[in-house]
């Protein structure tokens, strides 16, 4: 018996299956099952994955963490409920295009942290706040602003692990010599958002 | 679990028809949605919205068949305007197999299960399940001439 091939009997047509994942999206989210949303955008370091919960942007991931491998990690840690639904990130999206054609200098969306503990987070709020577009700092100096000024290992663990890099801007902590040191989407994506932000 | 939205509308597709396919997905995946957390972590995913998707279809047939007189649709209703071209042939086909055999060659042959977990899902034996796709694929053979060298482009 020749082998059958029966799903080429059953083409998909692409848009269809948006339409249908856009209503299930307004259906989960007016039923309270959207715990995360999450979609990819397009960027001068390249794809973005962005997820979101009902709270705020939760995660920001570079293509070299592997996005598949991001969610399921998501999945694990906050929850299950997890449904590609463009809709909630359309504000970050915008703002971040715009940050990437130099038209925006800080984003303001809401930001869930739950991802990110106690000094990691006291130091990634900081960064939130205090280092401003086109500023940079050192790791030292951003321990110093974190209350801990001989923490600046932590530091440098707070920066590498920033579940919301570009937004959260660990970019703008380099190594007190002027290198751009090291950065979760890689050195060269740390070089382009300095080099965008010195425009 | 939405990369397998693909593989559950071919299913639902193949056991409900066109019409009432798009119900169904639906219905499966907020189903999944409700249920995911209890879902063990080494869970097949696949399989499992494959179970849901059943389930749903069984729900709807049973809608359907309570439903008025059944009426084919108008040359001209909207029904025939849908975005995917399918082709009608083989929806007749597929439609015209007994209900264990069209299940049976929706999970095995559109969704890609084990027999063994698509007796777990039809409730029957794995040689039973494994003999209704097999009637259902040669019942196709005869009513929906797929190619015979395995090569199905030339249809699409």
């Amino acid at each position: 018996m020749t082998a059958i091939n029966l799903t080429e009997h059953f083409p998909v047509d692409p848009d269809h299956l948006k339409r249908l994942h856009a209503r299930l999206e307004r259906a989960a989210q007016s039923g309270d099952l959207l715990d995360i949303a999450y979609r990819t955008v397009d960027s001068a370091v390249g794809p973005l994955l962005l997820a979101a919960t009902p709270l705020g942007l939760l995660r920001v991931a570079f293509a070299n963490e592997g996005h598949d491998s991001v969610l399921q990690n998501l999945s694990a840690r906050i929850s299950p409920r997890i449904l590609e639904a463009p809709t909630r990130l359309d504000p970050v999206a915008r703002q971040l295009e715009e940050f990437f054609t130099g038209r925006r200098h800080s984003f303001e969306v809401a930001l869930d942290w739950s991802l990110s503990q106690g000094f990691r987070r006291t130091v990634l709020e900081h960064l939130n706040t205090d280092i401003g577009y086109g500023t940079t700092t050192s790791y030292a100096a951003l321990a110093g602003l974190s209350g801990s000024p001989k923490a600046v290992r932590a530091v440098g663990t707070a920066c590498a692990t920033n579940p919301i890099p570009i937004v959260v801007p660990c970019h703008r902590v380099i190594r007190s010599d002027g290198t751009v040191g090291a950065y979760r989407g890689g050195p060269a994506a740390k070089r382009v958002l300095l080099d965008l932000e010195r425009h | 679990m939405a990369r397998h939205g693909v593989t559950v509308l071919r299913v639902v597709r193949a056991v409900v028809g066109h019409a009432d396919a798009d119900d169904a997905w639906s219905e499966t995946f907020l189903a999944a949605l409700k249920a995911y957390p209890r879902l063990p972590a080494d869970a097949n995913v696949e399989a499992w919205l494959v179970t849901i998707a059943h389930r749903k279809a069984l729900d709807i047939t049973r809608t359907a068949s309570r439903r008025a007189v059944p009426i084919a649709d108008p040359p001209d209703s909207p029904a025939r305007e849908r975005a995917d071209t399918h082709d009608l042939d083989l929806d007749a086909a597929v439609g015209a197999l007994p209900p264990k055999q069209r299940q049976a060659v929706a999970y095995h042959y559109l969704a890609g299960l084990p027999y063994s977990e698509i007796a777990l899902i039809l409730d029957s034996s794995v040689v039973a399940a494994r003999r209704a796709a097999a009637d259902g694929i040669a019942t196709l053979r005869r009513t929906y001439p797929m190619t015979s060298q395995g090569n199905a482009n030339d249809r699409n």
